[in-house]
């Protein structure tokens, strides 16, 4: 028996689009040995997953591998027969999905999935598969093991479900883990706690993983070697102390530093100005749930507000109230130091157009079927009435103004743009209205680090030019310490802590505000270890949010 | 019984073919694994397929016969494999030129389009060309009763069939030219068709837009009704609601097609109307609808410029269906004598003069082709229709493979 698992040699993967074959992978080599968890990391379109799934020796559709070869435990997977890749797949290789609600069938219990593998594969009976799933959901903290195996996936919380799915995966007691991107959808604090259990586990039984992420501060907790992919180019690998403190390549470089952006602080809010927007005591329901509870805060003009919390905590009710798509049930919004109507059908033209939005996910924000020119051009025309020659300059100056060049992108459609390209339009759009507030709702969450970046900076740049606020809602304590100038920290519909950035990153904080602060992964690879051990497993994340 | 023992016999020896295909194919390639990984029911299928094939090759021959009693049992099968080979050249030849001729749009549109909607776009050319030029095209007047002419002569011109070389496509029971008919009939049939499913889907389609849009009390108003018309039967209510439009027409004076086309127009637009609310309200929940009311726009500028452009491609998938439905509906009416009125040439109710000759097919099948011309004629342009609809979904959804 070899000390190396997994051996991948000058692998080559094509997917097929527009008619031909265009290279995913060129020629990466890869070796895992036994137990050892190897961090994958890269923007999204460098081949990560691709290449976390020719580790089983499978493609998705409309990919192949040209060239190379795949060795699991000395069998190479891409001439075995599909009898022999049915035997390893789910016994010896096991695979967890980034989104576990997405992967579990909804029509059956979570307990009868998580068998399905054993049974199958006669490792275990199904009794013998029930009881070690009860045991493997207690070794990962969940709650009620011998009972929540009985519910249906949609009963459980998307935390807890990627650890189930996590236990699944280790029904088999697998030699392989393929964990793709597993707690990217999830909040902050529970995101500690899945992290903490998988690697608990992981290590526990040896298994040997690679962990897709395109977060560094996770892969960095994670992994013991890290290796970076570019473009389906391998840029370097090290272990993980040499790859944080001392990375080779530029590229690498520009990861780490992406980190690094902070914008100078400004001066103090002179006492007695009237703030651009100002919500009053605002209450909100949704039909009988009531989901803001006496909210208030200002936003003062060319200044940044991040209003941070995790899901469900009422941050984008507080920015529908704000638009008028959710009328307040009492309380008020100001805008300047006039009331507003608290539905957006009774504003004025003038008053929509001083409050504009930028959403979370650009694909959804985009009118598919128009043009670029026509999304930015629309918002020109119906407020600033410009026509012809004019709207077309005014559009031109906008795009200028979001880095894109005109002539390029102004007959193209969404589709043909990538994710940072398509939330710089949406940025264009609301700039289009010549607002003097803007709503940013977790504009950077769905992009690439790098990506990011570049549109938090133009952000800054927007707004020290126009003198804007921005109202920036986000669950990235990153991004708040990058932009923010206050921030404002929400829990259940309540504003739970807020001031300026400087007090609010500075101790004492509310018991909440310090819990959120703690559950941010930092770069330093024994983080997660001397966090856990300052306060032990049950003091982290969702469990210690519970006992507030 | 002995019939069941021998497809039972057939399937056994497939099933045996397939068996030995597999491991002769395993054995002869060195174990390659096309063949290694290849499971028993795709081995299965080849052979399957294969067996198909050479039977239909088989017929065809038998339908060449010099025998009648042999050729009159593969006559139809016959002439439909000529029909797909014909057909198959021709939209080939089309498509070929299209490549050749046109300007760089059309030729790059031709390129990239399949076979099958090629043969699609031809036929309803075809039957575009007929229906606007009928007066022209046609040899004789679609009412035109022929003085001294037999009636009922057999498609397919043979004197020793009873057929006649002046009249290809023979005469009707009163000795009208059925070709005359039949180009006539895509004029009449084709035509109000479409004008009725372009109303069903305008009524259908906005409304349904406007209950996702404005939700609420509209929605719920506009929906119950929806469901009261959907819950009488269709046929027999057209057939209630052109009996009383007859009485209306006549005192009015106006057409009882205008109060048809209405009639189907209202009744098919619920379906629209459920379709169009359905994708509507997956839309209507999308950020761009939000920022554009947010942004202050009308109801117009929402459900015509924001909604419809997002939903043509089930709205276009659902558009060949529909007439196509609209199109049978048509010629049920006329079946029942409420639809288009004789002298009017109509394919239904072609279809419907000329359905007893069905009952020749055994030992007559040129007689009975007279029934079956007509009902050629509706489902030709409903699988051109559904080819060239299938392909315009194909593009529209941006679905590469």
């Amino acid at each position: 028996m070899t000390d190396t698992l997994v051996e991948i040699r000058n692998l080559w993967l094509e997917g097929r689009s527009d008619e031909q074959w265009n290279p995913i992978i060129n020629g990466v080599d890869l070796t895992l040995k036994r137990g050892e968890v190897m961090g994958l990391i890269g923007e999204s379109g460098a081949g990560k997953s691709t290449l976390g799934l020719a580790a089983m020796g499978f493609c998705r559709d409309g990919v192949r591998i040209s060239n190379g070869s795949v060795k699991f435990d000395g069998i190479d997977l891409l001439t075995a027969s599909a009898a022999t890749k049915r035997g390893l797949l789910g016994k010896r290789i096991a695979y967890v999905a980034q989104s576990a609600a997405a992967s579990f069938n909804p029509a059956h219990k979570i307990i009868d999935q998580h068998v399905e593998g054993p049974t199958q594969h006669n490792v275990m009976s199904r009794a013998e598969s029930e009881a070690d799933g009860m045991a493997l959901y207690e070794k990962l903290r969940l709650p009620d093991p011998e009972k929540i195996g009985f519910r249906y996936p949609h009963q459980v919380s998307g935390g807890q479900l990627q650890r189930a799915m996590t236990a699944m995966a280790m029904a088999c007691r697998p030699d392989l883990i393929i964990f793709d991107e597993p707690t990217t959808a999830l909040d902050v604090t529970t995101q500690i706690e899945v992290l903490a259990s998988i690697r608990d586990i992981v290590k526990d039984f040896d298994t040997a993983a690679i962990y897709i992420t395109h977060d560094l501060a996770v892969v960095a907790q994670m992994a013991d070697q890290i290796k970076v992919l570019l473009k389906g180019d391998e840029v370097e690998t090290a272990d993980t102390r040499t790859m944080l403190s001392a990375p080779t390549q530029d590229y690498t470089k520009s990861l780490w530093a992406v980190r690094s952006f902070e914008r100078p602080l400004k001066a103090p809010v002179v006492a007695g100005s009237v703030p651009v927007v100002s919500v009053q005591n605002v209450d909100a329901a949704y039909g009988k749930a009531k989901v803001l509870h006496d909210v208030s805060f200002d936003m003062h003009q060319g200044r940044t507000v991040a209003v941070v919390g995790e899901s469900g905590s009422g941050k984008s009710t507080t920015a529908r109230c704000i638009t008028g798509l959710l009328p307040p049930t009492s309380g008020q919004i100001s805008f300047g130091g006039e009331v507003m109507p608290a539905d957006y059908r009774k504003r004025s033209k003038d008053q929509l157009r001083q409050v504009q939005m930028i959403y979370q996910m650009a694909d959804t924000a985009l009118n598919p079927r128009m043009s670029i020119g026509q999304i930015i051009a629309r918002p020109v025309e119906f407020y600033l009435g410009l026509k012809g020659r004019e709207k077309r300059a005014k559009v031109d100056a906008l795009l200028e103004q979001i880095e894109l060049e005109p002539s390029q992108y102004y007959n193209r459609l969404p589709s043909e743009l990538s994710g940072g390209q398509k939330q710089r339009i949406g940025i264009a759009r609301a700039l289009a209205a010549e607002p003097k507030f803007i709503i940013c709702d977790e504009v950077t969450s769905a992009l690439d680090q790098l990506v990011a970046e570049g549109i938090l900076r133009l952000l800054a740049k927007l707004q020290d030019d126009l003198k804007l606020s921005y109202m920036f809602i986000t669950h990235d304590l990153a991004t708040v310490r990058a932009i923010a100038d206050e921030v404002v920290v929400m829990k259940d519909g309540r504003v739970v802590e807020a001031g300026p950035k400087a007090e609010m990153f500075q101790p004492p904080h509310h018991p909440y505000t310090d819990l959120l602060l703690s559950s941010v992964p930092e770069m330093d690879p024994d983080w997660l270890t001397n966090l856990l051990d300052q306060r032990g497993v049950d003091n982290i994340g969702d469990s210690a949010v519970g006992k507030m | 019984m002995s019939a069941l023992f021998s497809i039972a016999l057939w399937l056994g020896a497939i099933a045996v073919a397939a068996w030995l295909f597999r491991r002769l194919g395993q054995y002869a390639s060195d174990n390659a694994p096309r063949f290694r990984d290849m499971s028993y029911g795709v081995a299965f299928g080849y052979v399957l397929g294969v067996a198909a094939i050479v039977w239909l090759a088989l017929a065809y021959v038998a339908s060449l016969s010099s025998d009648t009693a042999v050729a009159n049992k593969f006559f139809f099968l016959g002439m439909a494999i000529n029909g797909f080979l014909v057909f198959a050249a021709a939209a080939w030849v089309f498509r070929w030129l299209g490549r050749k001729i046109g300007t760089a749009g059309t030729r790059k549109l031709f390129r990239a389009m399949p076979l099958t909607a090629s043969f699609g776009v031809l036929i309803i050319l075809i039957y575009a060309i007929f229906s606007v030029f009928a007066g022209v095209i046609a040899p004789y007047g679609q009412d035109e009763i022929l003085q001294g002419v037999a009636a009922n002569i057999v498609p397919g011109g043979d004197p020793n069939l009873g057929g006649n070389p002046d009249f290809p496509l023979g005469t009707d029971q009163i000795g009208r030219d059925i070709m005359s008919r039949l180009i006539y009939g895509a004029q009449n049939t084709v035509g109000i068709a479409f004008a009725t499913t372009l109303l069903a889907f305008f009524l259908g389609g906005s409304l349904g837009f406007l209950a996702a849009v404005v939700g609420g009390w509209t929605d719920q108003v506009l929906s119950r009704g929806v469901d009261v018309l959907m819950a009488i039967p269709s046929l027999i209510f057209a057939l209630l609601l052109m009996t009383i439009a007859s009485v209306w027409s006549s005192r009015l004076g106006i057409p009882l097609t205008v109060f048809m086309v209405l009639i189907i127009a209202v009744i098919d637009s619920t379906r629209v109307f459920r379709l169009a609310r359905a994708v509507g309200q997956n839309i209507v929940v999308m950020d761009y609808i939000e920022a554009a009311k947010l942004r202050g726009e009308g109801m117009g500028y929402l459900v015509f410029r924001e909604i419809l452009p997002n939903a043509t491609a089930p709205l276009l998938a659902e558009f060949g269906l529909r007439f196509c439905f609209v199109f049978l509906t048509i010629a049920a009416l006329s079946f029942l004598g409420v639809g288009i009125q004789p002298p009017l040439a109509d394919w239904g109710t072609m279809v419907r003069d000329s359905a007893a000759f069905i009952n020749y097919a055994q030992f007559a099948p040129k007689a009975a082709l007279t029934p079956l011309l007509a009902a050629g004629a509706i489902a030709l342009l409903t699988v051109a229709v559904n080819f060239v609809v299938d392909w315009m979904l194909h593009r529209s959804s941006g679905l590469k493979e």
